[in-house]
């Protein structure tokens, strides 16, 4: 009985293999088609069909995109925003969670109460006032602007994670410190902070993809400033005006993901972790 | 007497817990600043004409919401925003059950097809947007020439450019940008199901069907519903891909709440803030409505969790 069911369901496990991995092929297929569309010539990418092989890389499509079309400026400008906001994120709601997380204090209750309301405020039907706040502050002419908006919105769950470690550290540790005489800065800096490294870690890879993705601020801070655009904007401006070039389109995108995706590939360890703590809490 | 002994405390205790609100100013400026104050300036901006170039608006009280609810383009991104959240979501949640199921084994490049099936979530979806116009084209883009080579259609499809179909590509596009948040979702939720339980019933005969059926499907039930609720909020953020992909349209076919407040605000060539924040704070106050009850039920959730 045993002996003949084992070669069918070999097969079957095969054949379920080669489904999937075919699936998986279809899947990222986009992407496989986009870095060949940016070393072909735009000749080649109408006449070769589904042909992924260009004749002969044409890496000219390349500096194309990268001088003439400005996304050299466009990658400094989305790295500048990108770092900024993720060390300005990881700062404030570390500080936060920190005494959330650890003390109890007049208006604990509040500070909770309005970070969940946060939680429901839905993302991107805020911002015009955000536009209008930061024009009265004078932030519209530099990335300071697009990073405070991106620094200060929609982080509630970083510092409630944050503040869920800190809690679970033992009271002995400040106990210790504040005998050597440390205060509460030091204790902060010196102590604490380096012992949640995996929370930093954590908040500090989402907040970055998330920052180098966003799209709707650092568009509506630069309708009149084009040399602030970040990479998704500068893309968005470069098919506006260079609709047909299909190789210039394919080297752009291929310059504004392939970092994303390279550092995705680094930290997909936290990234997993912690997107699946969202149904596992 | 009480009284001065106590508020003396109460600023003694406010002064000695100094460190802790200078903890919390951060934060405070930030999310004040960008999180709170945009939500009340908005419902303030709702009662206003204001085209913006002024530097503040004309009060009118509740006239945006009158006209709004006679707008029939409101309606229309109303709808649309609806009809996404409809297909999208079972799509999404669906595939991405039925792939975690097939991916929830030990297998040579297992761990290589997550990845391949995650890979599109970590992209700009602005960039997607724009990156599927292409793939989509109707004349030269490589979904077509594949249609076409495999004998499936004998002409190509305009995917975006019809009216009727423009909303189902969006669709298709934001379920495979998404999906792989699902799948780590579902793949979670299936490590909680016991080894023990599918193998004893293997071994009294029960075939693959019934064993999902009756013992993963039930187990999975309260996840079903967390994930489900996550992805309906999801659902509702579409911003990025769509006005990159489609604009809203053709003629308004795609045009989500979303597109209808960005482009009274920013894209009219005489911006209208009030109307476009009267429309973000109804969806919005919708939206809410949503989310409550997701958290309403995720807590009953737990507490009978915890109950058993």
């Amino acid at each position: 009985m045993k002996r003949s069911r084992a070669p069918v369901d070999r097969l079957w496990r095969l054949l379920g293999f080669v489904s999937l991995a075919a699936f998986c092929l279809v899947w990222i297929y986009p992407f496989l088609w986009l870095v060949s569309a940016s070393l072909k010539t735009p000749m080649e990418i109408f006449s070769k069909g589904l042909n992924l092989l260009p004749d002969s890389p044409v890496w000219e499509n390349y500096s194309r995109a990268w001088v003439t079309a400005g996304f050299q400026g466009y990658m400094i400008n989305t790295l500048i925003v990108t770092i900024g906001t993720t060390v300005m994120v990881i700062l404030h709601t570390a500080l936060t969670g920190y005494v959330l997380g650890r003390y109890q204090f007049i208006g604990r209750g509040l500070v909770i109460a309005v970070l969940a309301v946060t939680f429901v405020v839905p993302a991107g039907l805020t911002i015009i006032p955000i536009v209008d706040l930061a024009a009265a502050l004078g932030l519209m002419n530099g990335p300071w602007g697009i990073i405070l908006a991106l620094a200060g919105s929609g982080h509630a769950a970083a510092i409630l994670l944050y503040a869920g470690y800190f809690r679970g550290l033992p009271k002995e540790l400040e106990e210790a410190a504040i005998v050597d005489g440390a205060g509460f800065l030091r204790i902060f800096f010196g102590i604490m902070l380096p012992l949640a490294g995996p929370v930093t870690a954590t908040v500090g890879v989402l907040t970055f993809l998330g920052a180098w993705n966003a799209f709707l601020v650092p568009l509506v801070f630069t309708f009149s400033a084009p040399e602030l655009r970040t990479l998704p904007v500068g893309m968005l401006a470069f098919v506006g005006t260079n609709e047909t070039d299909w190789s210039g389109m394919a080297a752009a995108a291929t310059i504004a993901l392939v970092p994303v995706i390279a550092f995705f590939f680094f930290v997909q360890r936290y990234f997993v972790e912690g997107i699946s703590g969202a149904v596992k809490a | 007497m009480t009284s001065t002994g106590s508020r003396r405390t109460f600023f003694a205790r406010l002064w000695s817990d100094r460190w802790i609100y200078a903890f919390l100013l951060p934060t405070t400026l930030l999310m004040g600043g960008f999180t709170i104050y945009p939500v009340a300036a908005s419902i303030w901006f709702s009662l206003l004409d204001w085209n913006g170039f002024e530097r503040a608006g004309e009060f009118i009280g509740f006239a945006n919401y009158g006209e709004l609810m006679r707008d029939p383009l409101f309606w229309n991104a109303f709808k649309n925003t609806m009809l996404f959240m409809v297909l999208a979501v079972p799509l999404r949640v669906g595939i991405a059950l039925l792939l975690a199921i097939a991916l929830n084994r030990v297998f040579p490049l297992v761990r290589v097809f997550r990845t391949a099936i995650f890979l599109p979530v970590v992209t700009t979806a602005a960039i997607i947007g724009v990156v599927m116009r292409y793939v989509l084209d109707p004349a030269s883009g490589p979904l077509n020439l594949a249609l076409l080579a495999s004998g499936l259609t004998d002409r190509p499809t305009n995917f975006l450019g019809q009216a009727g179909l423009a909303l189902y590509s969006a669709v298709g596009v934001w379920v495979w940008k998404w999906l792989g948040i699902t799948l780590i979702y579902w793949l979670a939720a299936l490590q909680t199901i016991p080894r023990d339980a599918l193998e004893a019933a293997h071994i009294d005969g029960a075939n693959a069907w019934d064993r999902f059926r009756y013992i993963t499907l039930p187990l999975l039930t309260p996840f079903t519903i967390i994930i489900t609720l996550i992805t309906v909020i999801d659902a509702t953020n579409v911003f990025d891909l769509m006005l990159t992909l489609t604009n809203g349209g053709p003629f308004y076919a795609t045009e989500v709440i979303d597109i209808f407040v960005y482009r009274q605000a920013f894209a009219a060539s005489v911006p209208r803030l009030g109307y476009a924040s009267a429309a973000a704070i109804f969806f919005g106050a919708c939206f809410i409505a949503l989310a409550v009850v997701q958290l309403l039920v995720i807590s009953r959730l737990r507490q009978e969790r915890a109950a058993q």
